[in-house]
Protein backbone atom coordinates (compact mmCIF):
# COMPACT_ATOMS: atom_id res chain seq x y z
CA UNK A 1 0.00 0.00 0.00
CA UNK A 2 1.91 3.41 -1.72
CA UNK A 3 0.84 6.51 0.88
CA UNK A 4 -1.23 8.64 -1.51
CA UNK A 5 1.72 11.73 -2.48
CA UNK A 6 1.28 14.51 -0.71
CA UNK A 7 0.52 18.70 -2.16
CA UNK A 8 4.02 18.81 -3.34
CA UNK A 9 4.68 15.57 -4.96
CA UNK A 10 1.57 15.34 -6.38
CA UNK A 11 2.14 19.06 -7.87
CA UNK A 12 5.48 18.08 -8.73
CA UNK A 13 4.07 15.05 -10.37
CA UNK A 14 1.51 17.15 -12.65
CA UNK A 15 4.11 19.58 -13.39
CA UNK A 16 6.82 17.38 -14.83
CA UNK A 17 3.99 15.22 -17.21
CA UNK A 18 2.57 18.65 -18.52
CA UNK A 19 -0.62 18.09 -16.71
CA UNK A 20 -0.30 21.68 -15.12
CA UNK A 21 2.16 24.68 -15.67
CA UNK A 22 4.34 25.54 -12.49
CA UNK A 23 3.41 29.34 -13.38
CA UNK A 24 -0.29 28.74 -12.85
CA UNK A 25 1.18 27.25 -9.76
CA UNK A 26 3.11 29.87 -8.68
CA UNK A 27 0.89 32.46 -9.20
CA UNK A 28 -1.45 30.42 -7.25
CA UNK A 29 0.76 30.44 -4.45
CA UNK A 30 1.75 33.94 -4.35
CA UNK A 31 -1.99 34.94 -4.78
CA UNK A 32 -2.30 32.64 -1.64
CA UNK A 33 0.27 34.51 0.32
CA UNK A 34 -1.36 37.98 -0.36
CA UNK A 35 -4.57 36.96 0.68
CA UNK A 36 -3.89 35.22 3.91
CA UNK A 37 -0.37 36.83 5.45
CA UNK A 38 -1.25 40.45 5.95
CA UNK A 39 -2.45 39.14 9.38
CA UNK A 40 -0.22 35.69 9.61
CA UNK A 41 3.37 37.61 9.12
CA UNK A 42 4.78 34.72 8.28
CA UNK A 43 6.74 36.11 5.38
CA UNK A 44 9.16 39.29 5.40
CA UNK A 45 9.90 39.46 1.93
CA UNK A 46 7.63 37.88 -1.24
CA UNK A 47 10.18 37.10 -4.54
CA UNK A 48 6.78 37.76 -6.81
CA UNK A 49 8.94 38.32 -10.02
CA UNK A 50 12.14 35.95 -9.55
CA UNK A 51 9.41 33.27 -8.47
CA UNK A 52 7.20 33.96 -11.75
CA UNK A 53 10.71 33.90 -13.48
CA UNK A 54 12.19 30.55 -12.25
CA UNK A 55 8.55 29.11 -12.74
CA UNK A 56 8.94 30.28 -16.85
CA UNK A 57 12.03 27.99 -16.81
CA UNK A 58 10.58 25.31 -14.87
CA UNK A 59 7.63 25.33 -18.15
CA UNK A 60 10.35 26.14 -20.41
CA UNK A 61 12.24 22.59 -19.28
CA UNK A 62 9.22 20.59 -19.56
CA UNK A 63 8.46 21.92 -23.15
CA UNK A 64 11.82 20.82 -24.42
CA UNK A 65 11.30 17.15 -22.72
CA UNK A 66 13.91 18.22 -19.94
CA UNK A 67 13.35 16.67 -16.65
CA UNK A 68 12.58 19.97 -14.51
CA UNK A 69 13.60 17.77 -10.98
CA UNK A 70 11.65 16.13 -8.57
CA UNK A 71 10.06 19.56 -7.00
CA UNK A 72 9.33 21.09 -10.48
CA UNK A 73 7.02 23.50 -9.84
CA UNK A 74 6.84 23.09 -6.09
CA UNK A 75 6.37 26.52 -4.45
CA UNK A 76 9.07 26.48 -1.47
CA UNK A 77 9.19 28.94 1.62
CA UNK A 78 12.62 29.76 3.56
CA UNK A 79 13.49 30.87 6.81
CA UNK A 80 15.04 34.61 6.43
CA UNK A 81 18.20 32.95 8.10
CA UNK A 82 19.20 31.01 4.48
CA UNK A 83 21.17 32.97 2.27
CA UNK A 84 19.81 33.92 -1.10
CA UNK A 85 21.89 35.77 -3.22
CA UNK A 86 21.27 39.42 -4.01
CA UNK A 87 18.10 39.24 -1.71
CA UNK A 88 17.47 40.27 2.00
CA UNK A 89 18.52 37.56 5.02
CA UNK A 90 17.93 39.82 7.68
CA UNK A 91 17.30 36.74 10.74
CA UNK A 92 14.82 38.70 11.87
CA UNK A 93 16.54 41.22 13.48
CA UNK A 94 17.53 44.94 12.54
CA UNK A 95 21.87 44.22 12.34
CA UNK A 96 21.23 42.78 9.18
CA UNK A 97 17.89 44.91 7.77
CA UNK A 98 19.03 45.37 4.53
CA UNK A 99 22.13 42.84 3.58
CA UNK A 100 22.01 41.15 -0.09
CA UNK A 101 24.38 37.98 0.29
CA UNK A 102 26.80 38.14 -2.35
CA UNK A 103 25.72 34.11 -2.13
CA UNK A 104 22.72 31.46 -2.36
CA UNK A 105 23.27 28.58 0.64
CA UNK A 106 23.71 25.19 -0.67
CA UNK A 107 20.19 24.55 0.00
CA UNK A 108 18.89 27.27 -2.03
CA UNK A 109 21.15 26.09 -4.63
CA UNK A 110 19.84 22.35 -4.95
CA UNK A 111 15.81 23.41 -4.55
CA UNK A 112 16.58 25.58 -7.85
CA UNK A 113 18.56 22.20 -9.54
CA UNK A 114 14.98 20.15 -8.08
CA UNK A 115 13.22 22.86 -10.11
CA UNK A 116 11.34 23.90 -6.72
CA UNK A 117 10.53 28.02 -6.77
CA UNK A 118 11.60 30.33 -3.82
CA UNK A 119 8.82 32.00 -3.64
CA UNK A 120 9.85 33.99 -0.27
CA UNK A 121 11.71 34.38 3.01
CA UNK A 122 9.94 33.74 6.31
CA UNK A 123 9.99 35.31 9.73
CA UNK A 124 11.65 33.85 12.79
CA UNK A 125 12.70 34.54 16.29
CA UNK A 126 16.09 36.76 15.95
CA UNK A 127 18.91 34.70 14.35
CA UNK A 128 16.97 32.02 15.71
CA UNK A 129 16.97 32.26 19.03
CA UNK A 130 13.55 32.09 20.39
CA UNK A 131 10.46 29.61 20.58
CA UNK A 132 7.22 31.84 19.64
CA UNK A 133 8.80 33.87 16.83
CA UNK A 134 8.31 36.91 18.78
CA UNK A 135 11.95 37.65 19.07
CA UNK A 136 11.52 39.35 15.64
CA UNK A 137 12.63 42.71 15.27
CA UNK A 138 9.13 42.96 12.53
CA UNK A 139 6.71 41.34 15.35
CA UNK A 140 5.32 38.34 15.62
CA UNK A 141 3.71 35.73 13.18
CA UNK A 142 0.40 34.21 14.32
CA UNK A 143 -0.51 30.88 14.51
CA UNK A 144 -2.86 29.82 11.62
CA UNK A 145 -4.72 27.68 13.86
CA UNK A 146 -5.46 30.65 16.10
CA UNK A 147 -4.48 33.87 15.93
CA UNK A 148 -4.21 34.49 19.29
CA UNK A 149 -1.56 32.29 19.90
CA UNK A 150 2.25 31.80 18.69
CA UNK A 151 3.10 29.39 15.73
CA UNK A 152 5.99 28.54 18.07
CA UNK A 153 9.48 29.06 17.33
CA UNK A 154 12.50 29.73 16.13
CA UNK A 155 10.94 28.73 12.21
CA UNK A 156 7.75 29.90 13.18
CA UNK A 157 6.75 32.18 9.83
CA UNK A 158 7.75 28.73 7.25
CA UNK A 159 5.53 26.54 9.70
CA UNK A 160 2.75 29.15 9.64
CA UNK A 161 3.04 29.46 5.79
CA UNK A 162 2.88 25.81 5.45
CA UNK A 163 -0.14 25.33 8.02
CA UNK A 164 -1.93 27.92 6.55
CA UNK A 165 -1.86 25.66 3.49
CA UNK A 166 0.10 29.11 1.16
CA UNK A 167 2.88 27.18 0.61
CA UNK A 168 3.39 23.17 0.63
CA UNK A 169 6.96 23.33 1.62
CA UNK A 170 8.81 25.22 3.60
CA UNK A 171 12.74 25.08 5.14
CA UNK A 172 13.71 25.71 8.53
CA UNK A 173 16.71 25.35 10.82
CA UNK A 174 16.38 23.38 14.26
CA UNK A 175 19.50 24.37 16.87
CA UNK A 176 17.06 22.99 20.04
CA UNK A 177 13.65 22.37 18.66
CA UNK A 178 13.29 25.42 15.59
CA UNK A 179 11.70 22.84 13.48
CA UNK A 180 9.88 20.30 15.34
CA UNK A 181 8.24 22.73 17.97
CA UNK A 182 6.61 24.98 15.91
CA UNK A 183 5.53 22.50 13.46
CA UNK A 184 3.58 20.69 16.60
CA UNK A 185 2.08 24.08 17.30
CA UNK A 186 1.08 24.52 13.66
CA UNK A 187 -0.07 20.81 12.99
CA UNK A 188 2.00 20.03 10.32
CA UNK A 189 5.07 17.88 9.45
CA UNK A 190 8.79 19.25 11.12
CA UNK A 191 12.41 17.44 10.66
CA UNK A 192 15.14 17.62 12.28
CA UNK A 193 18.00 15.73 9.94
CA UNK A 194 20.91 13.96 11.19
CA UNK A 195 23.84 16.78 11.89
CA UNK A 196 25.71 16.52 9.00
CA UNK A 197 23.78 14.97 6.02
CA UNK A 198 22.04 18.46 4.64
CA UNK A 199 24.74 21.10 4.54
CA UNK A 200 25.10 24.23 6.91
CA UNK A 201 26.97 26.15 3.56
CA UNK A 202 25.10 29.39 3.63
CA UNK A 203 22.83 29.03 6.87
CA UNK A 204 23.27 31.80 8.78
CA UNK A 205 25.50 30.06 12.18
CA UNK A 206 23.77 29.95 15.64
CA UNK A 207 25.20 27.36 17.77
CA UNK A 208 27.43 25.59 14.46
CA UNK A 209 27.78 22.06 16.67
CA UNK A 210 23.42 21.83 16.71
CA UNK A 211 22.01 23.81 13.83
CA UNK A 212 21.03 21.73 11.35
CA UNK A 213 18.57 22.49 8.83
CA UNK A 214 15.51 20.61 7.77
CA UNK A 215 11.88 20.41 5.96
CA UNK A 216 8.58 21.32 7.05
CA UNK A 217 5.78 19.76 4.96
CA UNK A 218 1.60 18.91 5.37
CA UNK A 219 2.74 15.27 5.02
CA UNK A 220 5.80 12.94 5.75
CA UNK A 221 6.23 12.14 2.06
CA UNK A 222 6.42 15.66 1.56
CA UNK A 223 9.26 15.76 3.90
CA UNK A 224 11.00 12.84 2.71
CA UNK A 225 10.51 14.30 -0.92
CA UNK A 226 12.30 17.78 0.46
CA UNK A 227 14.72 16.41 2.85
CA UNK A 228 16.07 13.87 -0.67
CA UNK A 229 16.26 17.34 -2.18
CA UNK A 230 18.69 19.16 -0.04
CA UNK A 231 20.68 16.15 1.62
CA UNK A 232 24.14 14.92 0.54
CA UNK A 233 27.78 15.88 0.83
CA UNK A 234 28.92 19.18 0.43
CA UNK A 235 32.40 20.42 0.13
CA UNK A 236 31.80 24.00 1.21
CA UNK A 237 30.46 22.44 4.52
CA UNK A 238 33.52 20.75 6.43
CA UNK A 239 30.82 18.63 8.57
CA UNK A 240 28.79 17.71 6.08
CA UNK A 241 28.73 13.98 5.59
CA UNK A 242 30.57 12.71 2.93
CA UNK A 243 27.69 9.92 2.05
CA UNK A 244 24.88 10.00 -0.44
CA UNK A 245 21.33 11.70 0.52
CA UNK A 246 19.28 9.20 2.92
CA UNK A 247 16.64 7.27 0.42
CA UNK A 248 13.50 8.65 2.64
CA UNK A 249 10.51 8.44 0.01
CA UNK A 250 11.53 4.26 -0.62
CA UNK A 251 11.28 4.00 2.86
CA UNK A 252 7.93 5.37 3.35
CA UNK A 253 5.86 1.72 2.99
CA UNK A 254 7.99 -0.15 5.07
CA UNK A 255 5.17 -0.40 8.17
CA UNK A 256 6.28 -0.69 12.21
CA UNK A 257 5.56 -4.85 11.99
CA UNK A 258 7.97 -6.10 14.59
CA UNK A 259 9.29 -2.29 14.98
CA UNK A 260 10.93 -1.71 18.31
CA UNK A 261 9.34 1.71 19.69
CA UNK A 262 10.70 3.48 23.03
CA UNK A 263 8.20 5.46 24.84
CA UNK A 264 10.38 7.66 26.60
CA UNK A 265 9.34 8.75 30.35
CA UNK A 266 11.53 11.82 29.81
CA UNK A 267 9.72 12.71 26.64
CA UNK A 268 6.38 12.75 28.33
CA UNK A 269 7.20 13.90 32.15
CA UNK A 270 6.34 17.50 32.46
CA UNK A 271 4.39 17.48 29.86
CA UNK A 272 0.46 18.32 29.86
CA UNK A 273 -2.19 15.71 30.52
CA UNK A 274 -3.26 15.99 26.63
CA UNK A 275 -0.61 16.03 25.04
CA UNK A 276 0.61 12.94 27.28
CA UNK A 277 -2.71 10.96 26.07
CA UNK A 278 -2.12 11.73 22.37
CA UNK A 279 1.04 10.41 22.45
CA UNK A 280 0.59 7.14 24.34
CA UNK A 281 -3.07 6.63 21.77
CA UNK A 282 0.26 7.31 19.07
CA UNK A 283 1.93 4.52 20.90
CA UNK A 284 -1.28 2.39 21.17
CA UNK A 285 -1.77 3.14 17.52
CA UNK A 286 1.59 1.85 16.40
CA UNK A 287 1.19 -1.56 18.78
CA UNK A 288 -2.08 -1.76 16.97
CA UNK A 289 0.17 -1.57 13.51
CA UNK A 290 2.51 -4.19 14.43
CA UNK A 291 5.17 -2.54 16.97
CA UNK A 292 6.46 -3.87 19.61
CA UNK A 293 6.30 -0.87 22.43
CA UNK A 294 7.86 -0.63 25.79
CA UNK A 295 8.46 1.97 27.90
CA UNK A 296 11.79 3.12 28.55
CA UNK A 297 13.92 5.59 31.20
CA UNK A 298 16.61 7.56 30.10
CA UNK A 299 16.97 9.97 33.17
CA UNK A 300 20.06 11.79 31.49
CA UNK A 301 18.06 13.69 28.73
CA UNK A 302 16.76 15.55 31.99
CA UNK A 303 20.02 17.17 31.99
CA UNK A 304 19.48 18.37 28.51
CA UNK A 305 17.72 21.47 28.91
CA UNK A 306 20.42 23.42 30.92
CA UNK A 307 23.03 22.06 29.23
CA UNK A 308 22.03 22.96 25.89
CA UNK A 309 21.15 26.47 27.21
CA UNK A 310 24.79 27.03 28.00
CA UNK A 311 26.15 25.34 24.97
CA UNK A 312 23.98 27.00 22.58
CA UNK A 313 24.39 30.58 23.92
CA UNK A 314 28.53 29.92 24.31
CA UNK A 315 28.13 29.21 20.58
CA UNK A 316 26.12 31.75 20.00
CA UNK A 317 28.28 34.71 21.69
CA UNK A 318 31.28 33.17 19.27
CA UNK A 319 29.40 33.23 15.93
CA UNK A 320 28.06 36.60 16.71
CA UNK A 321 30.90 38.30 17.51
CA UNK A 322 30.87 38.65 13.34
CA UNK A 323 28.79 41.62 13.59
CA UNK A 324 30.40 44.47 14.25
CA UNK A 325 29.83 47.27 11.95
CA UNK A 326 32.81 46.46 9.27
CA UNK A 327 31.80 44.05 6.50
CA UNK A 328 28.10 43.94 6.44
CA UNK A 329 24.44 44.64 8.11
CA UNK A 330 24.30 47.83 10.73
CA UNK A 331 25.95 50.49 11.56
CA UNK A 332 26.17 52.76 13.93
CA UNK A 333 29.19 55.81 13.52
CA UNK A 334 31.13 56.46 16.72
CA UNK A 335 34.52 58.05 17.29
CA UNK A 336 36.44 55.05 17.18
CA UNK A 337 36.41 51.07 15.89
CA UNK A 338 35.27 49.86 19.56
CA UNK A 339 32.84 52.41 20.20
CA UNK A 340 31.18 52.11 16.28
CA UNK A 341 31.32 48.47 17.52
CA UNK A 342 29.48 48.65 21.00
CA UNK A 343 26.90 51.05 19.38
CA UNK A 344 26.28 49.01 16.44
CA UNK A 345 25.80 45.62 18.72
CA UNK A 346 23.55 47.91 20.81
CA UNK A 347 21.28 48.92 18.84
CA UNK A 348 20.88 45.91 16.39
CA UNK A 349 20.19 42.87 18.55
CA UNK A 350 16.78 42.47 20.72
CA UNK A 351 17.21 41.95 23.88
CA UNK A 352 17.05 37.40 23.48
CA UNK A 353 19.93 38.09 21.46
CA UNK A 354 21.94 40.11 23.95
CA UNK A 355 20.66 37.97 26.65
CA UNK A 356 22.50 34.92 24.89
CA UNK A 357 25.22 36.91 24.09
CA UNK A 358 26.00 37.45 27.74
CA UNK A 359 24.97 33.67 28.99
CA UNK A 360 27.32 32.71 26.61
CA UNK A 361 29.88 34.93 27.35
CA UNK A 362 29.36 34.65 30.93
CA UNK A 363 29.78 30.64 30.91
CA UNK A 364 32.78 31.07 28.79
CA UNK A 365 34.34 33.26 30.68
CA UNK A 366 37.74 32.85 33.50
CA UNK A 367 36.30 30.84 36.51
CA UNK A 368 33.05 29.77 35.08
CA UNK A 369 34.20 28.00 32.01
CA UNK A 370 34.86 24.93 33.46
CA UNK A 371 31.45 25.03 35.78
CA UNK A 372 29.46 25.66 33.37
CA UNK A 373 30.60 25.25 29.66
CA UNK A 374 33.07 22.63 30.68
CA UNK A 375 30.03 20.74 32.77
CA UNK A 376 27.89 21.36 29.90
CA UNK A 377 29.66 19.36 27.63
CA UNK A 378 30.23 16.49 29.80
CA UNK A 379 26.26 16.36 30.00
CA UNK A 380 25.84 16.37 26.64
CA UNK A 381 28.46 13.05 26.68
CA UNK A 382 25.69 11.76 28.76
CA UNK A 383 22.63 12.34 26.63
CA UNK A 384 24.70 10.64 23.71
CA UNK A 385 25.51 7.59 25.81
CA UNK A 386 21.82 7.59 27.47
CA UNK A 387 20.31 7.00 23.23
CA UNK A 388 22.69 4.93 22.63
CA UNK A 389 21.38 2.50 25.66
CA UNK A 390 17.94 2.82 24.30
CA UNK A 391 19.38 2.59 20.64
CA UNK A 392 20.57 -1.30 22.08
CA UNK A 393 16.56 -2.10 22.86
CA UNK A 394 14.74 0.09 19.89
CA UNK A 395 14.66 1.16 16.64
CA UNK A 396 13.00 4.33 17.47
CA UNK A 397 12.13 6.24 20.44
CA UNK A 398 8.36 7.60 20.98
CA UNK A 399 7.54 10.94 23.18
CA UNK A 400 6.00 14.22 22.43
CA UNK A 401 7.28 17.25 20.83
CA UNK A 402 6.50 20.23 23.12
CA UNK A 403 4.95 20.05 26.87
CA UNK A 404 2.19 21.79 25.63
CA UNK A 405 0.20 22.93 22.91
CA UNK A 406 0.72 26.60 21.43
CA UNK A 407 0.30 29.62 23.86
CA UNK A 408 -1.13 32.60 23.44
CA UNK A 409 1.41 35.78 22.23
CA UNK A 410 2.65 37.41 25.05
CA UNK A 411 2.34 34.34 27.57
CA UNK A 412 5.92 34.19 28.39
CA UNK A 413 8.01 37.03 26.74
CA UNK A 414 9.13 38.18 30.13
CA UNK A 415 10.43 35.38 31.45
CA UNK A 416 12.84 33.52 29.34
CA UNK A 417 13.17 30.32 31.66
CA UNK A 418 9.22 29.89 30.87
CA UNK A 419 9.83 29.92 27.41
CA UNK A 420 13.10 28.06 26.96
CA UNK A 421 11.00 25.16 28.90
CA UNK A 422 9.08 24.48 25.23
CA UNK A 423 12.40 23.29 24.20
CA UNK A 424 12.62 20.74 26.97
CA UNK A 425 11.29 17.37 25.05
CA UNK A 426 13.33 18.82 21.27
CA UNK A 427 17.16 19.71 22.43
CA UNK A 428 18.29 16.23 23.46
CA UNK A 429 17.92 15.28 19.38
CA UNK A 430 20.47 18.42 18.77
CA UNK A 431 22.87 17.66 21.89
CA UNK A 432 23.34 13.67 20.52
CA UNK A 433 22.88 15.27 16.31
CA UNK A 434 20.50 12.46 15.93
CA UNK A 435 17.27 13.22 13.68
CA UNK A 436 13.77 13.02 14.93
CA UNK A 437 10.53 14.44 13.65
CA UNK A 438 6.89 15.90 14.54
CA UNK A 439 4.33 14.12 13.54
CA UNK A 440 0.64 15.86 14.03
CA UNK A 441 -1.64 13.85 16.02
CA UNK A 442 -4.88 15.50 16.49
CA UNK A 443 -5.80 18.17 19.05
CA UNK A 444 -6.74 19.04 22.52
CA UNK A 445 -9.86 20.23 23.52
CA UNK A 446 -9.80 23.61 22.23
CA UNK A 447 -8.93 22.48 18.65
CA UNK A 448 -5.20 22.91 19.12
CA UNK A 449 -2.59 20.89 17.14
CA UNK A 450 -0.69 18.08 19.57
CA UNK A 451 2.73 16.28 18.00
CA UNK A 452 4.07 13.63 18.34
CA UNK A 453 7.50 13.45 18.54
CA UNK A 454 9.88 9.94 16.78
CA UNK A 455 13.57 9.98 17.21
CA UNK A 456 16.25 7.63 15.84
CA UNK A 457 19.58 6.67 15.85
CA UNK A 458 22.38 8.83 14.17
CA UNK A 459 21.74 8.27 10.32
CA UNK A 460 18.80 5.94 11.15
CA UNK A 461 16.29 8.48 8.54
CA UNK A 462 14.72 5.79 7.03
CA UNK A 463 13.29 4.29 9.99
CA UNK A 464 12.40 7.62 11.62
CA UNK A 465 10.39 8.02 7.92
CA UNK A 466 8.88 4.71 7.99
CA UNK A 467 7.90 5.13 11.31
CA UNK A 468 6.10 8.38 10.87
CA UNK A 469 4.52 7.18 7.71
CA UNK A 470 3.08 4.54 9.51
CA UNK A 471 1.97 6.84 12.54
CA UNK A 472 0.65 9.42 9.82
CA UNK A 473 -1.77 6.89 8.70
CA UNK A 474 -2.85 6.15 12.01
CA UNK A 475 -3.51 9.88 13.16
CA UNK A 476 -7.47 11.12 13.25
CA UNK A 477 -8.44 13.44 10.80
CA UNK A 478 -6.87 16.88 11.53
CA UNK A 479 -9.33 18.97 13.46
CA UNK A 480 -9.15 22.57 12.36
CA UNK A 481 -9.66 23.29 8.90
CA UNK A 482 -7.01 25.75 6.86
CA UNK B 1 20.37 27.77 44.72
CA UNK B 2 23.35 27.96 42.89
CA UNK B 3 25.11 24.94 42.93
CA UNK B 4 29.23 24.34 44.44
CA UNK B 5 31.77 27.44 43.19
CA UNK B 6 29.02 29.10 41.41
CA UNK B 7 28.16 31.96 42.88
CA UNK B 8 24.85 33.78 42.31
CA UNK B 9 25.72 36.07 38.74
CA UNK B 10 25.90 39.75 40.09
CA UNK B 11 24.96 43.09 38.84
CA UNK B 12 28.84 43.86 37.93
CA UNK B 13 29.24 40.97 36.24
CA UNK B 14 26.63 41.36 33.51
CA UNK B 15 28.33 44.62 33.53
CA UNK B 16 31.00 43.00 32.74
CA UNK B 17 30.37 40.55 30.90
CA UNK B 18 28.08 43.01 28.61
CA UNK B 19 31.16 45.13 28.16
CA UNK B 20 33.14 41.67 27.26
CA UNK B 21 30.17 41.47 24.77
CA UNK B 22 30.38 45.32 23.35
CA UNK B 23 27.13 45.82 24.39
CA UNK B 24 25.99 49.15 26.18
CA UNK B 25 23.23 48.39 28.88
CA UNK B 26 21.00 50.75 30.44
CA UNK B 27 20.63 50.86 34.22
CA UNK B 28 17.10 49.23 33.85
CA UNK B 29 18.41 46.95 31.24
CA UNK B 30 21.50 45.98 33.77
CA UNK B 31 19.05 44.97 36.89
CA UNK B 32 16.66 43.11 34.11
CA UNK B 33 19.56 40.82 32.62
CA UNK B 34 21.05 40.17 36.04
CA UNK B 35 17.69 38.42 37.59
CA UNK B 36 16.97 36.58 33.94
CA UNK B 37 20.42 35.61 33.53
CA UNK B 38 20.48 34.35 37.55
CA UNK B 39 17.27 32.27 36.70
CA UNK B 40 18.77 30.88 33.49
CA UNK B 41 21.68 29.87 35.85
CA UNK B 42 20.29 28.81 38.61
CA UNK B 43 18.60 26.06 36.13
CA UNK B 44 22.50 25.61 35.02
CA UNK B 45 23.47 24.83 38.94
CA UNK B 46 21.93 21.51 38.40
CA UNK B 47 24.71 20.65 36.10
CA UNK B 48 27.55 22.19 37.58
CA UNK B 49 26.97 20.61 40.48
CA UNK B 50 27.52 17.07 39.19
CA UNK B 51 30.72 15.15 39.51
CA UNK B 52 31.05 14.17 35.73
CA UNK B 53 35.24 13.77 36.22
CA UNK B 54 35.29 10.63 34.86
CA UNK B 55 33.34 11.32 31.67
CA UNK B 56 34.66 12.90 28.70
CA UNK B 57 33.30 15.89 27.23
CA UNK B 58 31.63 16.56 23.75
CA UNK B 59 32.51 19.43 21.81
CA UNK B 60 30.63 17.97 18.12
CA UNK B 61 28.33 15.43 17.53
CA UNK B 62 30.50 13.98 14.49
CA UNK B 63 34.12 12.98 15.24
CA UNK B 64 35.01 16.21 13.24
CA UNK B 65 38.73 16.34 11.71
CA UNK B 66 40.31 18.03 8.88
CA UNK B 67 38.72 17.88 5.35
CA UNK B 68 41.23 18.42 2.54
CA UNK B 69 40.39 18.76 -0.59
CA UNK B 70 42.70 19.34 -4.09
CA UNK B 71 44.28 22.82 -3.94
CA UNK B 72 42.90 23.98 -7.34
CA UNK B 73 41.56 27.35 -8.26
CA UNK B 74 38.00 28.14 -8.09
CA UNK B 75 36.13 31.07 -8.77
CA UNK B 76 35.30 32.66 -5.42
CA UNK B 77 32.86 35.37 -4.12
CA UNK B 78 32.73 38.42 -6.41
CA UNK B 79 34.78 41.64 -4.56
CA UNK B 80 33.06 44.22 -5.60
CA UNK B 81 29.72 42.63 -4.63
CA UNK B 82 30.64 41.36 -1.41
CA UNK B 83 32.41 45.21 -0.89
CA UNK B 84 28.74 46.26 -1.67
CA UNK B 85 27.28 45.03 1.51
CA UNK B 86 29.49 47.07 3.31
CA UNK B 87 29.30 50.11 5.55
CA UNK B 88 31.72 52.17 4.35
CA UNK B 89 34.76 51.44 1.72
CA UNK B 90 37.99 53.05 0.49
CA UNK B 91 40.41 51.41 -2.24
CA UNK B 92 38.50 48.14 -2.07
CA UNK B 93 38.90 47.65 1.61
CA UNK B 94 36.38 48.04 4.42
CA UNK B 95 36.79 51.49 5.89
CA UNK B 96 36.61 51.82 9.49
CA UNK B 97 36.75 54.69 12.39
CA UNK B 98 40.23 55.24 13.91
CA UNK B 99 41.07 52.24 16.13
CA UNK B 100 41.70 53.08 19.56
CA UNK B 101 40.71 55.45 21.65
CA UNK B 102 43.09 58.42 22.03
CA UNK B 103 42.38 61.83 20.12
CA UNK B 104 44.67 62.25 17.50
Amino acid sequence: MSPTPGPAGATAEAVRTGGRSARSVVEEALAAIAAADGPLHAFLDVHADAAAADAAAVDAAVEQGRDPGPLAGVPVALKDNLCTRGRPTTCSSRILEGWRPPYDATVVTRLREAGAVVVGKTNMDEFAMGSSTENSSTGPTRNPRDPSRVPGGSSGGSAAAVAAGVVPLALGSDTGGSIRQPAAFCGVVGMKPTYGVVSRYGLVAFASSLDQIGPFATTVGDAALLLEVIAGHDPCDSTSLDRPAPDVTAALDDGVEGLRVGLCQELLDEGDAEVVGRVRAAAEALAGAGAKVDEVSLPELRLGLPAYYLLAPAEASSNLARYDGVRYGLRVDAPDAEAMNTATRTAGFGAEVKRRIMLGTYALSAGYYDAYYGKAQRVRTLVIEAFGRAYESFDVLLGATTPSTAFPIGAKVDDPWSMYLSDLFTVPSNLSGHPAMNVPFGADGEGLPIGVQLLAPALGERVLFAAASALESLAPAPGGAS
Amino acid sequence: MSGAGTPPISREDVAHVAKLARLDLSPEELDLFTSQLASVLDHAADIAALDLSGTPPTAHPLPVRNVLRPDEPRPCLDREEVLAAAPDVEDHRFRVPRIGGQEP
